[in-house]
């Protein structure tokens, strides 16, 4: 190939820059004004909770300043991680979470691809439908859902309430429609000749959701990933109705109801264990945060 | 390798025909092309041969068989699109080898397929690169190799080259015509630029409004053409059409073009056009070419005449003119040494004996 070159020597103008970068420094002062002031509107909740946890009892409800820890002590996290309850709080999230992401994920990447792709009767009345559970909070379903499950409880005899996997049968009900939204804006934003180029190369559509769709949309998928697990992580109605039992509860639940006993708060152990609570999330964010970042800008625009 | 036949084929969305009836008949080996404007339907023409959009009528065969209800991955077909369409998550090699990968080949003849292409379209070093790493020119080569290693039937091209600048398309043009005289295989080339058309097509199927103006190869509907749409679709700069009518003067038969000007016909054409009623209103359609300077010793059927240029285009070898005669602008091409100037006058000779006559209310060309 044979390229033209462009003499771009050519005489420039000298052009002033001026304005243009004190409005800048204009538009990243204010930027760095508000953002500062956003971080210590977030940050002072979690800063409190690591200060108290160091704290002991005695010095929580003494009067000094609750800023600042006089006698560091770790006796609520030896407390917490040697708890046998607080374990299986643990175990239980873990278990529910990781359930509930790889059923979400296996039923909302297919049924994107199939809203987004497989223009059936009634796909897009229908992909709008998804979306418009979502709109309907889990406040005004837990009543309606605990009478349901007791009732299939009366009549199959199969106990799901009280049991820790009735929460596989509801959170995905969260999850399942944000995620297909989410899906089915990723898939959108792939180009249809390329379902087609795989379609022609005799791809089947299973084959073209795997070979194709999943890995070009792997971001989307992991975006969902984080969603779907960062809700029934944090979920905290749905547990506290439905189960009760101290080894069925998940952490949100059970750290409230086993450290606050009638009107006395531990509140050293309530603080650890929301802070210990909070870091499986904080570490997968943190790991996939770039995937997370693209996952939410992709699509913006096309290229 | 296979022929390709489309009967009274029609494809309608809800209401509108964006194929109103296609018959075509495409013999094996053929390179055709399917050009028009933009909505004329010969991209759904060819997006029904590849089976992407069902037919509402009619039938397509693929090597004699009936394949209007055969999925596009029995079709044994390969396309190449406009925007490339490459996996993205694939290297070039994998992208070539996907088809054959997915019908279950053995490695060593994959790779050996793959070598091939690669080596016919130049892009051995590139084989293990991502295609966001690669070049338009170069990301379209893949497309083909994508195709050219799949071995199919019939190749299918949409519109390949719109994407690529001027200069790369005329490049990936050759390459492409190359391509097949390798290759051999029957190929359906959609475009709506005509010079793709001309210099691609074995021939060329002018299509318009969702039907077939005229099939032929690129000389016939350069000097035949059936209808003013053709005329004027083939050929850059587009031909002439001038209003006239026919008149008897001193027992030949005359076109007139103006209260000043009338030629008298060659006798060849004057035979031909004996039989039109002289009230009719017609055009006379020429192209650029067939206009020029006037030479001191004309050719029997060149007329000269005098006229005022509007405008003069210097183009290096010749010269394009613009003047108006009877309202309708016309274009003509003088060598460049002939003395065209803007605004001035210019003796011109029409060479009447390439001359088309047009009904102006049908369009046929008579």
């Amino acid at each position: 190939m044979t390229t033209a070159t462009i003499d771009k020597a050519a005489p420039t103008r000298k052009v002033k820059y001026g304005s243009m970068s004190r409005d800048r420094a204009w538009a990243l002062r204010w930027s760095y004004f508000f953002l500062v002031i956003f971080a210590i509107f977030f940050l002072t909740p979690p800063i409190y909770m690591f200060i108290t946890s160091l704290k002991s009892s005695a010095e929580i409800s003494a009067a000094t300043n609750p800023w600042w820890v006089f006698h560091p002590t770790l006796e609520n996290y030896a407390g917490l991680l040697t708890s046998n309850q607080f374990l299986r709080f643990f175990w239980n999230s873990a278990i529910v979470s990781i359930f509930v992401v790889t059923i979400t994920m296996l039923i909302s990447v297919p049924a994107a691809f199939a809203l987004s792709r497989m223009r059936f009767w009634g796909s897009a009345t229908l992909a709008t439908g998804v979306f418009l559970t979502y709109l309907i909070p889990e406040t005004l379903l837990f009543i309606p859902l605990f009478k349901m499950f007791a009732v299939i409880g009366d009549w199959t005899g199969i106990q799901l309430i009280n049991k820790w996997y009735v929460l596989l049968i509801l959170y995905p009900t969260l999850t399942v429609p944000f995620c297909t939204w989410i899906m089915i804006g990723y898939f959108a934003s792939i180009p249809k000749e390329l379902d087609e180029a795989a379609v022609i190369d005799g791809a089947s559509w299973i084959q073209t959701l795997t070979r194709i769709f999943i890995p070009v949309a792997f971001p989307g998928i992991i975006a969902a990933t984080i969603f779907a697990f960062t809700v029934s992580w944090a979920q905290f109605l749905y547990p506290l109705v439905f189960t009760t039992s101290t080894d069925q509860l998940v952490m949100p639940v059970g750290i409230i109801t086993s450290l606050i006993k009638g009107d006395v708060f531990n509140w050293g152990q309530i603080m650890t264990g929301a802070l210990l609570g909070a870091a499986p999330p904080l570490i997968i964010y943190a790991f996939l945060m770039d995937y997370y970042i693209a996952g939410l800008t992709a699509g913006a625009t096309k290229g | 390798m296979a022929d390709v036949t489309l009967r009274k084929v029609v494809k309608r969305y809800d209401e509108v025909e964006a194929v109103r009836g296609i018959d075509l008949d495409i013999a094996d080996h053929e390179f055709v092309v399917l050009v028009g404007p933009s909505g004329c339907g010969k991209s759904t023409t060819l997006r029904m041969i590849a089976g992407l959009e069902d037919i509402s009528d009619g039938d397509i065969m693929i090597g004699g068989d009936v394949v209007n209800d055969v999925p596009p991955k029995d079709r044994d077909i390969a396309m190449v699109f406009q925007n490339y369409a490459l996996y993205p998550h694939m290297t070039v090699a994998e992208n070539m080898s996907f088809g054959l990968r997915l019908k279950r080949y053995p490695k060593a003849e994959i790779k050996s397929r793959v070598d091939e292409a690669a080596r016919m379209l130049d892009i051995v070093e590139l084989v293990d690169r991502k295609p966001k790493q690669l070049s338009g020119g170069q990301r379209q080569r893949v497309a083909m190799g994508r195709a050219i290693v799949r071995n199919p039937k019939v190749f299918l091209f949409d519109e390949p080259l719109s994407n690529l600048d001027a200069k790369l398309r005329v490049q990936m043009r050759i390459e492409i015509k190359k391509v097949h005289q390798k290759v051999r295989t029957t190929t359906v080339y959609v475009t709506h630029d005509q010079v793709e058309a001309m210099t691609l097509a074995d021939r060329v199927v002018v299509m318009n409004h969702g039907r077939i103006e005229q099939i032929g190869t690129p000389n016939e509907l350069y000097h035949k053409p059936a209808t003013k749409f053709v005329a004027s679709f083939i050929g850059s700069p587009a031909m002439n059409f001038i209003p006239c009518r026919l008149e008897d003067l001193a027992g030949k038969l005359h076109v007139r073009l103006t209260d000043r000007i009338a030629f008298p016909l060659p006798p060849a054409r004057a035979a031909r056009y004996q039989g039109i009623p002289r009230a009719d209103k017609l055009l006379l359609g020429l192209r650029p070419e067939h206009i020029t300077e006037a030479k001191p010793h004309p050719e029997p059927g060149v007329e000269a005449f005098e006229t005022v240029l509007d405008v003069t285009e210097p183009m290096g070898m010749e010269t394009l003119i613009y003047f108006t005669l009877e309202g309708a602008q016309v274009c003509g091409r003088v060598n460049p040494n002939a003395g065209a100037q803007d605004g001035a006058p210019l003796r011109l000779a029409v060479d009447l004996n390439n001359m088309h006559l047009l009904n102006e209310v049908t369009g046929v060309v008579l």
